[in-house]
């Protein structure tokens, strides 16, 4: 249980997405300019992280490592070459799916998520959340974890630098570096923040 | 047959996949011998290089003849002949729950959770004598687990090199493990004291040269305080009773292996 | 003649991909510590972008508009695993330093979003030279990025020393902030700052 917990301190802060690998940082920077979006972004991106992780490690673990076709009756295969075509694939699926799920029987949210949902296939917070799991070899349970921890590290990112940009109306930003310029510099810095999370041993 | 008719997405996915994976099973299948072939290389160049016995330009396989590779069960610190050297991989071996050593969490200085119950070592021999062994040591540093090797002396403490080969520490900061100038302090550093404890480790700060400890002792990197501290952790562990200090007993007293 | 040129340039300067508009910068940032990385990694990403532009623009009629992401997607992944075989086999030391962000040029949302805005409508020829053209402009930001990164922060340039630092008998005191990846967020910035006070038709109004 507590291997558990120090796992999805460690994918919130410690190793968060968007502030200490820097991914997903196209749409972090293009949709934080409001709290209201950020908040849906947020929730959207750590449901399908938290489904598509886990799904892409059953794939691994079961078809794609080395000999993983074993409950086949087939050894000596190894498909890892095909992995990023797979988990792609799997998210672009899964992105699809739960777009028609939430159509179907949630309508408001999906109506609030609506134009979101797309948009995270190519957010590669998401393809780099599985690629992460494959290189550091996480078991089910493990992947779970990290899958909810490290969307929701990133959804808290988001929302934190919109706050900031909602703020930053006040602010006499020179004409040049209004809007992208400065929210560059804001992330760098909330960056350089983090970094007071690393190096902690969980 | 209308663009958006079932039959027209079915056909093209189809068409789409088979062209697909026909050019990226080309592209695997021809190009995974070289990838082989680079990683083997790979491993073998960082053998010798932290033997110091790599010399550039001159065939790798021609190099390699001087050293034999051996696979050694660290629990009895003898060899073992059930696997082949030249393919062993103990990575692999650490994953399999049948092939691996849980470490107890209080004695986990290297924070690696478990290592393979086999390891390859390599040793360099001339006229049948025993002139240098090379083990392959990791742990976590700050952000990642660094793998080297370490090479001893025929005393079997003595550092000849110490090099990391794969590491994710930041570039510039503990990145600086790889400084060719920090790799230099090491030689001449000894792993044991005379009454065999292991005391390599590496400070916060500067060595004190007039201090009798300064032989067990490195320079710490400034701004990579937590890299380091890993470095001395991992060579404390691996150096101790559960990696391969029974090895290098067994080949100090010349049992034979 | 004149368009083609245009599609070519355009990317460059005026709608540059990274400096308006905001397309690919995750890989941006984690790679650009080293000239030498950036070399590699610009050039794989030309690979990709100008042949998933031309195929994509060459099966554009074909292509039913309900898949059309997903068949995008796969194109995209099936040209950065013949890349990343590719480097494995023939760079194998800098792909090891790239590491996930081969992968991740699938996800860069360059590619998929010129497949998309452009590809799609675009013949193969104008396709093509688009991708190029946005590519170079992607490749553009991410040199300079590395320029000063590499300079700044180890004194070095492609591994070869031009500002000899102390820890090696020079006089240059590295700046280690240049080596962390938020630098690479300052520098960007700055970068944005200085085209659009040169181009000030790209500035963003006031809300």
């Amino acid at each position: 249980m507590e291997h558990y917990l120090s796992l999805l301190v460690k994918s919130i802060f410690v190793e968060n997405m968007a502030l200490a690998f820097f991914l997903g940082m196209c749409t972090f920077l293009a949709v934080s300019k409001k709290v209201d979006t950020a908040i849906g972004l947020g929730i959207a991106v750590t449901v399908v992280q938290t489904i598509t992780v886990p799904i892409n490690n059953l794939v691994f673990q079961h078809l794609l490592k080395p000999d993983a076709l074993a409950w086949l009756g087939v050894t000596g295969t190894d498909l890892t070459f095909i992995g990023l075509i797979c988990y792609i694939g799997l998210i672009a699926a899964m992105v699809q799916v739960l777009e028609m799920v939430l159509d179907r029987f949630v309508p408001a949210l999906y109506n609030s998520l609506g134009i979101f949902l797309p948009l995270i296939t190519v957010n590669c917070a998401i393809l780099g959340g599985s690629l992460f799991m494959v290189e550091r070899d996480y078991n089910f349970a493990e992947s779970v974890v990290f899958g909810f921890g490290s969307g929701l590290g990133w959804a808290l990112a988001l929302v934190a630098l919109a706050g900031i940009r909602e703020k930053m109306k006040y602010a006499d930003v020179p004409p040049g570096l209004r809007g992208l310029g400065i929210t560059f510099m804001i992330t760098g810095l909330m960056a350089m923040a983090f970094m007071a999370f690393s190096g902690i041993q969980l | 047959m209308s663009r958006d008719s079932t039959g027209k997405i079915l056909s093209v996915a189809f068409l789409l996949c088979v062209v697909c994976s026909i050019l990226v099973s080309t592209a695997a299948v021809l190009l995974s011998e070289r990838q082989e072939l680079n990683k083997a290389e790979e491993k073998r160049r960082n053998i010798l290089l932290a033997a110091g016995l790599y010399q550039e330009g001159v065939p790798l396989e021609e190099q390699f003849r001087r050293i034999e590779a051996r696979v050694v069960d660290l629990r009895s610190g003898r060899f073992s002949s059930d696997f082949d050297p030249a393919s062993y991989d103990s990575r692999a071996a650490a994953r399999n729950p049948e092939t691996r050593f849980q470490i107890p969490p209080k004695q986990d200085l290297a924070g690696i959770k478990a290592h393979a119950l086999y390891q390859d070592v390599y040793l360099v021999k001339e006229n049948g004598r025993l002139q240098q062994v090379i083990l392959p040591v990791y742990g976590k540093g700050l952000w990642s687990t660094m793998y080297g090797f370490i090479s001893l002396d025929s005393d079997l403490s003595t550092v000849i090199g110490f090099a990391f080969y794969e590491h994710g520490e930041t570039p510039g900061l503990g990145g600086e493990i790889d400084n060719p100038a920090w790799k230099g302090l090491w030689p001449g550093k000894r792993i044991y004291d005379d009454q065999g404890n292991t005391r390599i480790e590496v400070l916060k700060g500067a060595v004190d040269q007039q201090s009798p400890e300064a032989i067990h002792q490195v320079d710490g990197i400034s701004g990579a305080t937590l890299t380091v501290r890993g470095v001395g952790n991992l060579l404390q562990y691996w150096m101790g009773q559960n990696g391969y200090r029974k090895l290098l007993e067994n080949l100090a007293e010349g049992v034979e292996l | 003649m004149s368009q083609a040129k245009d599609v070519l340039l355009d990317p460059l300067f005026n709608k540059n991909p990274i400096g308006l508009q905001i397309l690919g910068i995750c890989s941006a940032l984690a790679v650009t510590s080293k000239l030498e990385t950036v070399v590699v990694m610009s050039l794989a990403v030309i690979f990709v972008i100008c042949g998933s532009n031309a195929s994509v623009s060459l099966i554009r009629s074909q292509i039913p508009s309900n898949i059309r992401i997903i068949v995008q997607i796969t194109i995209i992944a099936t040209l950065v695993i013949i890349v990343d075989q590719f480097l494995k086999a023939y760079a194998f030391g800098i792909s090891k330093q790239l590491s996930v962000f081969v992968g991740l040029i699938i996800t860069n949302c360059i590619v998929l979003g010129r497949a998309e805005g452009f590809a799609m409508k675009n013949p193969v020829g104008l396709s093509f030279l688009d991708g190029l053209g946005n590519g170079l402009g992607y490749s553009i930001v991410l040199l300079l990025v590395a320029f000063f990164r590499e300079l700044l922060g180890a004194g070095k340039l492609l591994g070869y020393t031009i500002l000899p630092s102390t820890s090696e008998g020079g006089w240059y005191l590295p700046n280690g902030l240049m080596l962390l990846p938020p630098s690479a967020f300052f520098i960007i910035g700055l970068l944005i700052w200085l085209l659009r006070t040169w181009k000030t038709d790209q500035i963003e109004k006031e809300n």
